[in-house]
């Protein structure tokens, strides 16, 4: 395999995650990244924007970076699916050669990735979290942790266009919004039928909780294993409360129903960056370490002191969880 | 109805062992087991062949040699049938070449078997990768439609079609697909079941065939292997390490820290506790090291004082006592 002429691919692409037709924050977290690996090889960031009415949202990937916005507006578009979704973009990219894909790495996202590769037969990288340019080879250096968070391994992929990856999202800042910005708003056929999709949607049930977004939160309340019981994890709210912050959990608080899935942290769950993470009786298995690393302060309390947990923090306190937890909220009464 | 579940053995230990020239795992000497997820595709297989009479489980696998072991604990949880796609030349391969290679083996284990698979699954992502790629490019490969991350799922023979609950970041989607369908299975789908004694014994017995490059002569070699793989490893590292943990020596200390690190990142939740004040409180600067014009400090160092009167005292009678105290603390020295 391999591709001859590498002339024909280029620009960065970016496919913007809309969830009912509302763009998710990965996609300005993607047009970010696509301008900084655009200004290394000397091209142009271009969106596909997919939806059932989503034009006026344009404007805005616009002013956070784009210099071209693709609008693709179906009723068959308005819900994401694997076909449609896949359809539409290869479709494109017979004409519009890419040479750089990205794709938010959200569910959605790494339902569609390894089927455009397929589809494609180009090279995909899964779950990126961090982007670099070879600039003497023009190559996207993509880089993801993997066993669990254990190694980061960088990938290239040398010989096949267009080069692609699925960006892992809440982990690269967000760009400045630009109102001077200026770009070419194209809007596109849809060559779209509802054979082309097989599956169909039923319903959409929201999680009943998600009054506040974990990802987006500034301090991070986090209990494990070693709280105990639901009553003490419980008293976490409290303390999120008192300081700001929004409560999280390992994946074991999850499984045993103490907490919603939406607020599960780890390889498995969420990975957040708050400025200040604080951790009580969690251990710090490698899994629920690397949905933490972004943090910029993470304060870990852990009655034992060989904790894994400890390797991974600013501040180390050994000790019970709830000891200091009641001592904190005595004082914030 | 015919059930296919791909599997994937992977190594359960935090240790790393990297091949220096290829950079590639060293996936040898390391304990294995099954991906737990696969697991829970196996169930699902499982179940459905309990619900739907004279379904079959067929379970495949690629790897080496040493990865029949974690057919066999397939076929001792109930799988009826196992292959093991096993070659140097499928050595190497990134996700795309991989789907290629098990997608290959499926077509050439339905012609040869004489079987249609139905439904074929996976398990959402393998725990050493992660990538949760090869299920979707498996798919894409049949040609056949995919329900990813699956938490829930109801077969309905007739219509032949399958409702699947997929797990999304902020809900659950309901979807209805139709049949053949690949499905990728989180870990809310279900709980494996324990092998049973009987299918252990026949597991034991069991002779696994190995699907060879050699057994497919329809495959394209330039697709298979390291040298069809679009992607390349360039490099593997260890992520940095934060700086050295700062340990702190007790709960009050500790305490303390988090109040003052959550009031630098959250001043206004801290708005109730302010001691109103114009003047800077300069006098008890050094009292034990504390600095008292950050109220949070002050709030979490001064024990004796129940919170609810900090607000209450005033910030000259505030200063006056942690003076004091500051003098006391010093008199010994003297």
């Amino acid at each position: 395999m391999g591709i001859a002429n590498f002339e024909e691919y280029k620009d960065v692409f970016v496919v913007a995650d809309t969830i009912d037709d509302v763009v998710h924050p990965v996609t300005i977290e993607l047009i970010g990244q696509a301008r900084h690996i655009a200004k290394e090889v000397g091209q142009l960031v271009q969106v596909m924007l997919l939806g059932e009415n989503v034009q006026e949202q344009a404007q805005e990937l616009v002013a956070y970076g784009a210099d071209i916005v693709h609008v693709f507006e179906s009723p068959f578009l308005k819900h994401y699916s694997t076909d449609g979704y896949t359809k539409v973009l290869t479709d494109f990219f017979k004409d519009h050669k890419p040479n750089v894909l990205l794709i938010g790495a959200t569910n959605n996202g790494r339902d569609l990735a390894p089927r455009i590769s397929g589809r494609m037969q180009n090279g995909v990288v899964a779950d990126c979290t961090i982007l670099t340019v070879d600039t003497e080879e023009g190559l996207v250096e993509w880089t993801r942790p993997a066993l669990g968070g254990n190694i980061l391994a960088e990938i290239i992929s040398p010989n096949h266009r267009p080069q692609m990856g699925s960006v892992r999202p809440n982990v690269f800042k967000k760009p400045e919004r630009n109102d001077a910005a200026w770009g070419r708003i194209q809007i596109e056929p849809v060559n779209l039928t509802a054979a082309d999709i097989r599956t169909k949607r039923i319903d959409f049930i929201p999680f009943s909780s998600v009054s506040y977004n974990i990802q987006e939160a500034d301090i991070i309340v986090a209990g494990g294993r070693g709280m105990g019981s639901k009553e003490n994890f419980d008293k976490l709210y409290e303390l999120a409360d008192a300081i700001g912050g929004v409560v999280g959990a390992t994946r074991p608080l999850v499984e045993k129903g103490w907490i919603e899935l939406p607020y599960q942290i780890g390889q498995t769950g969420k990975t957040v960056s708050p400025k200040l993470y604080i951790a009580f009786g969690i251990s710090g298995a490698i899994q629920h370490v690397s949905g933490i690393s972004g943090s910029d302060t993470i304060v870990a309390i852990n009655n034992d002191p060989t904790a894994e947990i400890f390797q991974h923090a600013n501040y180390g306190i050994v000790g019970d969880c709830m000891d200091v937890l009641n001592d904190m909220l005595g004082h914030l009464k | 109805m015919e059930l296919l579940v791909c599997i994937k053995q992977v190594p359960d230990t935090s240790e790393i062992k990297l091949d220096p020239e290829t950079n590639n795992l060293i996936r040898t000497g390391l304990p294995s087991i099954v991906n737990p997820y696969d697991m829970h595709a196996l169930e699902a297989a499982l179940s459905v062949k309990d619900q739907i009479p004279d379904s079959r489980v067929s379970v495949i696998s690629m790897g080496p040699p040493q990865a029949e072991e974690a057919l066999r604990q397939c076929l001792a949880r109930g799988a009826d049938d196992a292959w093991l796609i096993t070659d140097r030349a499928f050595g190497g391969a990134d996700t795309l070449a991989t789907s290629y290679t098990i997608a290959s083996a499926i077509r050439h284990v339905e012609r040869t078997m004489n079987r249609t698979f139905e439904m074929i699954f996976c398990g959402k992502q393998a725990i050493d990768g992660d990538t949760a790629q090869v299920g979707p490019q498996i798919a894409e490969e049949l040609g056949i439609a995919q329900a990813t991350y699956a938490c829930e799922i109801s077969v309905d023979e007739i219509s032949r079609t399958v409702l699947v609950k997929r797990e999304h970041e902020s809900g659950y989607e309901l979807m209805e697909a139709p049949l053949p369908l690949l499905i990728t299975a989180t870990s809310e789908l279900n709980e494996p079941r324990v092998p049973s004694l009987w299918h252990s014994i026949a597991a034991k017995r069991y002779t696994i065939g190995h699907i060879t490059l050699r057994d497919m002569p329809h495959i394209d070699e330039s697709r298979i292997g390291l040298g069809g793989s679009p992607t390349r490893v360039r490099k593997v590292y260890q992520p940095p390490l934060r700086g050295k943990v700062d340990m702190l020596s007790s709960v009050e200390e500790g305490s303390k820290k988090i109040l003052e690190l959550a009031y630098h990142v959250k001043p206004e939740k801290f708005a109730h506790l302010l001691v109103p004040s114009d003047e800077p409180v300069v006098e008890a600067e050094d009292y034990d090291g504390v600095d008292v014009s950050n109220p949070v400090v002050r709030a979490a160092a001064v024990d004796s004082v129940v919170p609810k009167e900090i607000r209450a005292v005033q910030p000259n009678t505030f200063a006056a006592e942690a003076a004091k105290q500051s003098t006391d603390a010093q008199g010994g020295e003297r």
